[in-house]
């Protein structure tokens, strides 16, 4: 079977890579392309913790063919701080201890990152539903929440 | 021993050294790492829950172009059953050999039968198929009453029970008084049968590992786990490599919770390695994770507790059968030691049974087998404190245990925490608010207390001082929960300088001295131990240092704010000497400037938890939700009190899924029937609601800072207090988990079954 040339935007950049017809967008960010910092906690779209954006959608990259990124954007955990600058959700994670072992938090910080681009004034509510696909096993969500909603309105003040 | 008062960095809330990679996505996990010419194994599992495998024939998968090594129980180190047992840890190494690879008999669908590696994933998954295993298929057991028919099929003939063959592979009794004396004196006495469910520690990385192994037989592994000494220890056994040619380096973890106490990959990536002369990766699918690791045991439990009119425990005896899965080890010690631990209790028997079945092998899971014993215990206590119209709270209060108690476990105990947690739980806002109108839902409050044993044990630190004044501090223990963020604190406050310039990072097996797993709540506990003793050797050096710059006695230097100063004038008059300016002279005055420290360390008190819940249930659609938790706990000392809170909030959690929702559910055939996250249903962010935490501080006089392991006891209470609030919520008892939607309105229905049979 012969690979597939994608030409695709990933963070801003301009970006090539061959992939087989099957593999899915987070092999190939996996692989071919070297960004490790979405992973892969099931491989079928229950975790989230592969979660990142195709055009502004947000999308569990597992569930997503590599081939199906041809002519658009994509942006993952690693597009989020802009050089050593820290996006505000980035940086309120490590001030409210909104992460233990770390393997989820890719996956919640661009999840949370599309909620405020949708809605900058989420309820507790609203938080908790739209992170129901991001799974977290160490912290019980409630640092993650109250985070989000922190820099929400932080984000708001602005 | 110094007593660290006044603190600067202790109880703050700092960043956790190892935050920035986490939240850019830079973190390395196990299956983040790759190597030059690495090829990819796949493991072949047993379809079948029982079956001697007569022959394996590996000919067609070895000739697959692309194959390159293929491996089975002949390549993997024995330990004959008839030799005895040859413990690491708690870990019997003739069962490990057998897990990671089934000799002669496969145990349980998802048992490993073979192993190959080759130049891609879907060649080496298409080599598997290729291996053809004769197949003796056996009958099975899963269910402990099944292992426990006078007929059932026996996973390990040579073990017997009263003579006979037998499933029950281990008992262990703690005893007290003479229950039957005591259930004499009581007034009344409840008796009651409860089941739990095998349930997954559910961590979100699926096992995985990168290992390289020269021609020379030098390894290198990259691995996820609760320990890199032990993976090295039990690599080495198994692979039969002695542990100083093995190099294992601890990857971020993605969650344990006791899961990642043992390998399964790791021996047989380094035989693939081996034969191959390639770097070998392996990585778990969750559905390998689900049928083939952990869980902890489904149990049987049968609690009976005798109480005296005016609220006195007079008697108890808990029976408690856990099941093992295929080999022995389950964790029976927890559920038969720490289940009556929080009560003085005179007259008690507490028993064990470990019960082998078709099913993965039991891992540790967070305070293993408490949260079993607790469960049936706690609400047993709930109904006797109902019958004697006694607050819950009260009841517990009066029954508690405190200084002076002696355990049945063994130990007298100390000054410990128990009853004040009891106390701020009943003077929490929570316990004090009413339940609220549920609109149409029934809403109910329960409590629940637990404890878990802790534990110290091995740990090495290496402290060093950067020629520029800053430092390193390095620890064998792989980081869970924030340890790195406690160290940081503790050293800061120690040397007196801002945490930020104190870099904690976790060595590797061949470059940090002995330590032992991550595990029984073990961590900050001991490495906070060994970077004292390190730190405060480097301070005692830097005061000599000082002392022979300004030709004074160096007792007559103190350390003070990152910097030595004279004691007082009379020592000398002299500016204070910095740790960067000591370390800028440290090659002219001695050379570098470091410590390292090895202990067993000592004095791990238990812990104690109290725990208050709201329910609200759905009688239509049979789901119950959480709507308010308080867990309380003495945590000794917080030193870092956002990742102490965050190890409550996560264990209640984790009790939550184990409560309403989480089992393994099994087909016909004894195959796990929901080996994926849609259908084991762990909690998500929309089923919880904030879980507040009060922490209780009682600091551990036997540690320099106070602390106490808090990581295990969050899991123990909260099965018991969810059963305990629906019962209040409902008027009818579960004795069965999990109490899911289906279950729930079973037991609803039940009266209207009941009318139209």
């Amino acid at each position: 079977m012969a690979k597939v040339h994608v030409t695709t935007t990933i963070n801003g950049e301009p970006m090539e890579f061959l992939c087989e017809p099957n593999d899915t967008m987070l092999d190939a960010l996996r692989g071919p392309l070297g960004l490790t910092g979405s992973k892969e906690g099931c491989a079928s779209g229950d975790c989230g913790a592969c979660s990142i954006t195709l055009d502004d959608r947000l999308v569990c990259s597992c569930l997503m063919l590599a081939v199906e990124s041809e002519g658009h954007e994509i942006r993952t955990i690693e597009g989020m701080a802009q050089g050593d600058r820290l996006h505000p959700l980035q940086q309120k994670f490590l001030e409210m201890a909104a992460l233990q072992c770390g393997i989820c938090t890719s996956g919640m910080l661009v999840a949370s990152d599309a909620l405020l681009k949708k809605n900058p004034d989420p309820t507790e509510e609203e938080v908790r539903f739209w992170l129901a696909g991001n799974l977290c096993r160490c912290t019980g969500y409630d640092k993650i929440v109250r985070a989000v909603m922190e820099t929400a309105a932080e984000m708001r003040a602005q | 021993m110094n007593v660290v008062t006044n603190n600067k960095w202790i109880g703050q809330r700092t960043i956790r050294p190892d935050g920035m990679d986490k939240v850019t996505g830079r973190a390395q996990f196990a299956a983040d790492t790759t190597m030059p010419g690495m090829i990819w194994g796949k493991i072949l599992r047993s379809p079948h829950p029982h079956a001697r495998i007569r022959s394996i024939d590996t000919s067609k998968a070895e000739k697959l172009p692309g194959v390159k090594a293929v491996v089975t129980s002949k390549d993997i180190v024995d330990f004959p059953i008839e030799k005895g047992a040859v413990m690491l840890g708690i870990q019997d190494m003739r069962w490990m050999c057998r897990n990671v690879m089934a000799r002669d008999k496969a145990l349980f669908p998802g048992h490993p039968v073979a192993a190959v590696a080759a130049t891609t994933e879907a060649i080496a998954a298409e080599a598997c198929n290729l291996i053809e295993v004769d197949y003796e298929v056996l009958p099975w057991a899963i269910e402990i009453e099944d292992a426990l028919k006078p007929d059932a099929p026996i996973l390990h003939e040579f073990n017997k029970w009263e003579g006979k063959p037998s499933n029950i592979v281990g008992r262990l009794e703690h005893k007290k008084g003479d229950i039957e004396q005591g259930f004499k004196q009581a007034d009344i006495v409840i008796e009651r049968t409860f089941t739990t469910r095998p349930v997954h520690q559910g961590y979100i990385e699926p096992h995985a590992c990168l290992i390289s192994v020269a021609p020379d037989g030098k390894t290198t592994i990259w691995s996820s786990s609760q320990g890199q000494f032990m993976v090295r220890a039990m690599t080495a056994h198994l692979t039969g490599i002695p542990q100083s040619d093995i190099r294992a380096i601890p990857a971020e973890i993605g969650g344990g919770f006791g899961g990642k106490t043992i390998v399964y990959l790791e021996p047989v990536a380094t035989l693939l390695a081996k034969k191959s002369g390639r770097p070998v990766k392996m990585v778990m699918t969750r559905e390998e994770v689900m049928r083939a690791t952990g869980p902890t045991s489904g149990s049987k439990s049968t609690v009976k507790i005798g109480a005296t009119k005016d609220g006195k425990i007079v008697a108890a005896h808990g029976t408690f059968y856990l099941q093992a899965g295929a080999f022995p080890g389950s964790p029976i010690r927890g559920a038969a030691g720490c289940s009556f631990t929080p009560y003085d209790i005179p007259n008690l028997l507490s028993e064990g049974y470990d019960v082998c079945s078709n099913r993965s092998k039991v891992a540790a899971y967070r305070a293993p087998g408490a949260p079993i014993g607790a469960y049936a215990v706690e609400c047993v206590l709930d109904e006797v404190a109902e019958a004697l119209k006694m607050d819950p709270l009260d009841f517990r209060a009066k029954n508690a245990a405190k200084e002076g108690t002696k355990a049945a476990h063994g130990p007298v105990f100390p000054r410990i925490g128990y009853l004040e947690t009891v106390e701020a739980a009943k003077a929490s806002p929570h316990y004090a608010a009413p339940l609220g109108d549920g609109n149409g839902k029934l809403r109910g409050r329960g409590v629940a207390s637990g404890f878990w044993f802790n534990a110290g044990g091995e740990s090495s630190a290496q402290v060093n001082i950067t020629e520029d004044g800053n430092v390193v501090v390095t620890t064998g223990h792989p980081d869970i929960g924030g340890s790195r963020a406690g160290i940081a604190n503790i050293c800061a406050e120690l040397l007196g300088i801002d945490y930020r310039r104190v870099s904690v990072i976790i060595g590797d097996t061949q470059t940090v001295g002995f330590s032992n797993l991550t595990g029984g709540s073990r961590v900050l506990f001991a490495s906070s131990m060994v970077v004292t003793q390190s730190t405060e050797k480097i301070i005692q050096t830097l005061r000599e240092r000082a002392a022979k710059i300004w030709n004074i006695d160096p007792e007559a230097v103190k350390w003070e704010n990152g910097a030595a100063h004279p004691v007082s004038p009379n020592a000398g008059q002299f500016e204070p000497l910095t740790l960067e300016e000591l370390a800028d002279k440290a090659p002219a005055m001695g050379g570098p400037i470091g410590a390292g420290v090895q202990l067993n360390t000592q004095g791990a008190d238990g812990g104690f938890g109290t725990h208050v819940c709201d329910v609200e249930v759905d009688v239509d659609l049979g789901i119950a939700r959480v709507i308010r938790y308080t867990a309380v706990q003495d945590v000794g000392r917080a030193i870092h009190p956002g990742y102490v809170e965050g190890q409550l909030q996560g264990g209640v959690a984790q009790g939550i899924g184990w409560a309403l929702n989480e089992e393994y559910i099994y087909t016909k055939e004894g195959k796990v029937d929901n080996p994926g996250f849609l259908d084991y249903r762990m909690p998500v962010c929309s089923d919880l609601p904030m879980i507040d935490c009060i922490m209780v501080e009682i600091p551990n006089p036997k540690h320099p800072q106070g602390v106490k392991g808090v990581g295990e006891v969050p899991l123990v209470p909260v099965m018991a207090a969810v059963a305990n609030a629906i019962y209040n919520a409902l008027g009818k008892r579960f004795y069965a988990l999990p109490m899911s939607p289906p279950k729930v309105l079973e037991k609803l229905d039940e009266p209207i079954r009941q009318a139209a049979e």
